[in-house]
């Protein structure tokens, strides 16, 4: 059985919290707006921020199922709407002829009917559950995907309706809860943004972070957590060409009680230093006496804040 | 979506949330009249319980781009703050300008807000002035409007330069198609279109099934132009521009970039249809026209905030330059192999090859020579039109560290 939508902004957030999301209230602003206005909310930010995660817990908090539609280059209406099956099609044809009966009328509208239709995630999430709540739609990582792609979304998103030629237009019952993320590899046309509500999904802040790290890596210890949280918001301050975002921040943490760390050391972010930077480059930067230096900083930092 | 549980707004408050939406627009924010509704709804329904729910509210429908959010935060806090403000604004917004009528004692940040302002209205009232003149920066201090007035007129003589601007302007530039990921139909394509197929079997009633075919629809990869404007290449960057501007409009997916002592974003500026204007807008938004040039900060800032935006899906990069780095190549090389190694070919046009002797000597020259994968002159118009050999069909790639380029020139 499906939940309501929450009635205000602090609903929401309790929404996101039951969750194990832990947003700002801005976002819980945005988000609620969204699910009230019956509009598309458009996550922007870097990658590893939650961006994804938020759609996940709105369809778990919310109970309802999660349509995912992965974007990539080339994606086509085949793969994101619908597509028939096309071997039961030929057989249904031959099965006419068999019988002798070859009515083209009839036969064009047997062969384009509903069970010969193969659903894709778009088509999908205009169908609503038996309770007739609507599925939580998720774009995910729109920017991928090419301009003409960009310009189809733009009917379904703002009428929620899809033509299919052979048998008409499908028009979804009730809306559903639209969620689009970007990583921002291109700009997204203004015409799409238009239709959705807007929101930059910025790095959380230490206290913030931690409290993410504290839900999602339970069994890390407090010192564990507070010198990663510190060390990974210092690196955010370096000059890098991909800053750690908190996907990385919960990887590290992983990786350093899977080898059974108590504490950081430099030997140990040496040789860890792959799970949160992706580049080498950035690496190298950061890899040997500057990793030290910022240890000895976080540790001089969590003392005085100790003491 | 009708019944929402707050009561309608009224009409004050709506009023000053529409012209909150005129005073963003001016400032350049693509708002129109459909997103002022949409905030009206959006503050309805959130509650005007607090300031920063009021103000994520409107943030929500206003703001859609990330550059946008700052001025949107200090619209907001000017405008909500004092509901005088809006007298100030809107006078502001009028074209005939008072002289004391636009002080503001808001803090310094709001002066940029004040600038977009500014900024718009004069620009009509100018063009108003004075119309079909091409005037260039006029309000710019005396010695930098010499230096932009003097800029185009170096070696070519008025009807010369007007000349070869109407070449540049009919100039096309064919980039080579590659394979997309999508398909289109094609008799003789090499895939079997099923639904095609299916459709043309009904027509004979099933009784032959005559097959379609379809195959890889090919399209250009996006273009990317990096541009430099400093004093030792003033004598070009001003007809290249023109050229920019044509190629701009002749397609989809360019982006255009000039950098001097820092980098500057204008595809915005190239989509205005007629050039002059976008000459003219650029000439105003760009600080940095024939001073120094610090070739690796400016790679720099381009790798960091623009690469992963621009470059995606494999595009194609023209880098403009003659490669004479104030900074003496500093951080060139790694910024420049950074580049290379994020786009399908880097291109580099450098008027200076038009001299035989031309030898890589400067230090800047010799960082970048490892990692293009052309190295081209342009100079005239011809060296222009050549482009169109290089871009035009599918070269081989330079691998990164496996060649150099000085081996190859020398």
């Amino acid at each position: 059985m499906s939940t309501a939508i929450p009635k205000d902004i602090d609903a929401t957030l309790d929404l996101l919290t039951r969750g194990n999301y832990i947003a700002d209230r801005s976002l819980a602003t945005t988000l609620f707006l969204a699910l009230k206005m019956g509009r598309p909310l458009f996550l922007e930010g870097e990658a590893g921020v939650g961006k994804t995660e938020i759609a996940k817990v709105l369809s778990e908090t919310l109970s309802r199922p999660l349509v995912r539609l992965q974007c990539y280059e080339g994606l086509d209406v085949a793969s994101a709407v619908y597509e028939w099956n096309y071997a039961r099609q030929m057989i249904e044809i031959r099965l006419a002829e068999a019988s002798g009966d070859i009515d083209r009328e009839r036969l064009g509208q047997d062969i384009f009917r509903n069970e010969f239709l193969i659903k894709r995630p778009l088509l999908q999430a205009l169908e609503v559950a038996a309770d007739g709540a609507a599925p939580v739609l998720l774009i995910d990582e729109l920017d991928r995907t090419d301009e003409p792609f960009e310009a189809y979304l733009l009917e379904v998103l703002s009428d929620f309706q899809i033509t299919i030629p052979e048998i008409g237009t499908i028009k979804a019952p009730e809306p559903p809860l639209v969620i689009i993320t970007s990583n921002r590899t291109r700009e997204i046309h203004d015409a799409l943004k238009r239709r959705c509500l807007y929101y930059w999904v910025d790095y959380p802040d230490a206290d913030r972070e931690l409290e993410i790290l504290a839900l999602k890596v339970p069994n890390a210890g407090e010192k564990l957590a507070r010198q990663v949280v510190a060390f990974v918001q210092e690196i955010r301050k370096h000059d890098l060409f991909k800053l750690p975002g908190i996907a990385e921040t919960i990887d590290w943490s992983t990786a350093l009680i899977q080898l059974d760390k108590l504490a950081l050391d430099p030997a140990t972010i040496n040789d860890t230093l792959g799970v949160l930077l992706k580049y080498q480059d950035d690496i190298s930067k950061i890899q040997g006496s500057e990793a030290a230096r910022i240890l000895e900083q976080v540790n001089l930092e969590i003392a005085q804040a100790g003491g | 979506m009708t019944d929402f549980d707050n009561e309608p707004i009224g009409g004050k408050l709506a009023d000053n949330i529409m012209y909150f939406g005129r005073a963003l627009r001016v400032a350049g924010l693509p708002i129109g009249p459909g997103k002022v509704i949409d905030a009206i709804k959006a503050v309805e329904i959130a509650g005007i319980t607090n300031r920063s729910d009021f103000y994520w509210a409107l943030h929500s429908v206003f703001v859609n781009r990330r550059d946008q959010r700052e001025m949107f935060d200090q619209a907001f806090h000017i405008f909500w703050r004092n509901p005088d403000m809006l007298n100030k604004m809107m006078s502001l917004m009028l074209p005939s300008m008072g002289a004391g009528g636009g002080e503001f004692d808001a803090p310094a940040p709001s002066q940029r807000l004040r600038d977009a302002l500014f900024q718009e209205n004069e620009d009509e009232r100018e063009r108003d002035m004075n119309p079909g003149e091409i005037e260039l920066d006029s309000r710019g201090s005396a010695s930098a409007r010499e230096i932009l007035q003097g800029m185009d007129f170096e070696t070519m003589s008025v009807e010369e330069l007007a000349e070869a601007r109407k070449v540049v302007a009919n100039m096309r530039l064919p980039i080579m198609d590659v394979p997309t990921r999508r398909f289109k139909p094609d008799s003789r394509g090499r895939r079997v279109d099923m639904r095609a197929t299916l459709r043309a079997g009904l027509r004979s009633g099933g009784a032959v099934i005559p097959l379609k075919f379809r195959k890889r629809a090919r399209r250009h990869p996006p273009l990317v132009i990096l541009c430099d404007i400093s004093g030792s290449m003033s004598r070009y960057s001003r007809m290249l521009l023109h050229f920019v501007h044509a190629i701009t409009n002749d397609r989809d997916r360019v982006h255009s970039f000039v950098f001097g002592t820092r980098l500057t974003n204008i595809t915005r500026f190239l989509r205005q249809r007629d050039v002059d204007i976008a000459v003219e807008q650029i000439t105003e938004q760009v600080e940095d026209w024939s001073g120094g040039t610090r070739i690796g900060v400016t790679l720099k800032e381009f790798n960091a905030i623009w690469s992963r935006r621009v470059l995606g899906q494999g595009a194609v990069v023209l880098f403009i330059s003659d490669g004479l780095d104030r900074d003496a190549g500093v951080d060139l090389d790694a910024e420049m192999e950074r580049l290379h190694k994020s786009c399908r070919r880097l291109i580099w046009l450098n008027p200076l090859l038009r001299f035989d002797g031309f030898e890589p000597k400067s230090r800047g020259i010799k960082a970048i020579l490892p990692h293009v994968d052309d190295f081209r002159t342009v100079h005239n118009l011809n060296s222009l039109a050549d482009l169109a050999d290089v871009l035009g069909k599918e070269q081989p790639r330079k691998e990164e560290s496996l060649s150099t380029m000085q081996r190859s020139v020398a």
